[in-house]
């Protein structure tokens, strides 16, 4: 067994202990932060099978953004854990025996497969010296797949104006600037011109006379 | 050299267990989520595979978009979660009866 298998099989183990953790955490913030972890030994596992790009955007992408985004709405959103938790135990088993059938089905496909040919066996190709992993992926993205990647430029700026059409709200009462209701305005809303007779005052008839003189 | 077999039971594994989780918290929207982001690791974990052993980077390429993608998905997914809580004041899903669904 080399180094390399050796870590694969830590990692895998590592890896599948952190998405039993997700999946039984008493507290939603454990659950994330499992979470995190599996996300952090599966970029690992990407470095080991030369993945190297993906593997950093996986952990600068989920890690950095969405887990966040995940431990901000569960910290934001006060859960009732206890009463979210009941009926568990009951559907135990159930999930437990898909979770079977799915390992079972899985492997006999990759058991019957590996009985069958050598075909997917081909050996790979030892990469070459000064390869970037980087490098390369940008070069098949930026000209075979740039219409595709255009559209996934769209789907996220989409996805952006959705979650904060959605959470946005208006309170009554609340003293805020509208920028659009300020440069709409005309002047007429704003003065009102009077038309009025215009009267002449009255000229006093005589001075008034200075109060200093009533003092006793 | 890691074999193809052991990466494609780790992904199956993977899956299964999040196919588990689903069942097990099918309460809370939250942790749904979460077991679908486990999902589509265990899948672009396949596709990780397959790139290497077919010396492809369009499987990495497809890996990418799936990223993507599920970054939009739990992006809008928790913001209907916050709308949901702040309406309903609850996100347990057997609340969420009122389509009679």
């Amino acid at each position: 067994m080399s180094i390399t298998e050796i870590l694969f099989c830590v990692f895998s183990a590592v890896l599948v202990t952190a998405a039993i953790g997700v999946i039984t955490a008493r507290n939603p913030v454990h659950a994330a932060l499992f979470l995190v972890f599996a996300f952090f030994n599966s970029a690992v596992l990407w470095l080991l099978l030369e993945a190297e790009f993906l593997a950093i955007v996986l952990v600068l992408v989920y890690v950095g953004a969405v887990m966040v985004l995940f431990l901000f709405v569960v910290m934001m959103l006060d859960v009732n854990v206890a009463q979210m938790r009941e009926g568990f135990t009951r559907y135990a088993p159930l999930g437990l025996l898909i979770a079977a059938l799915v390992v079972f089905e899985i492997g006999s496909v990759v058991w019957v497969k590996h009985l069958g040919s050598d075909t997917a066996a081909a050996a790979v190709a030892a990469t070459a010296e000064g390869y970037s992993n980087t490098r390369e992926l940008g070069k098949v993205l930026y000209t075979k797949y740039l219409y595709p990647f255009e559209l996934a430029a769209v789907l996220l700026l989409v996805a952006i104006v959705a979650a904060i059409t959605l959470t946005m709200r208006h309170r009554a009462g609340l003293k805020a600037q509208d920028v659009g209701a300020q440069v709409a305005v005309r002047a007429q809303d704003r003065i009102r011109v009077v038309k009025m007779a215009a009267v002449q005052p009255e000229p006093p008839s005589e001075p008034v006379k200075p109060e200093t003189e009533h003092k006793p | 050299m890691i074999p193809l077999e052991w990466i494609l039971l780790l992904s199956g594994g993977l899956f299964s267990l999040s196919v588990a989780g689903i069942f097990l918290n099918r309460k809370n929207v939250i942790l749904l989520l979460m077991c679908i982001e486990l999902m589509l690791l265990a899948v672009n974990f396949n596709f990780v595979a397959f790139a290497r052993q077919l010396g492809d980077l369009q499987g990495q390429i497809f890996v990418f978009f799936i990223m993507t993608v599920a970054a939009a998905e739990s992006a809008i997914g928790l913001a209907i979660l916050v709308v949901l809580f702040r309406e309903r004041s609850s996100i347990n899903v057997e609340h969420l009866d009122t389509m009679k669904g």
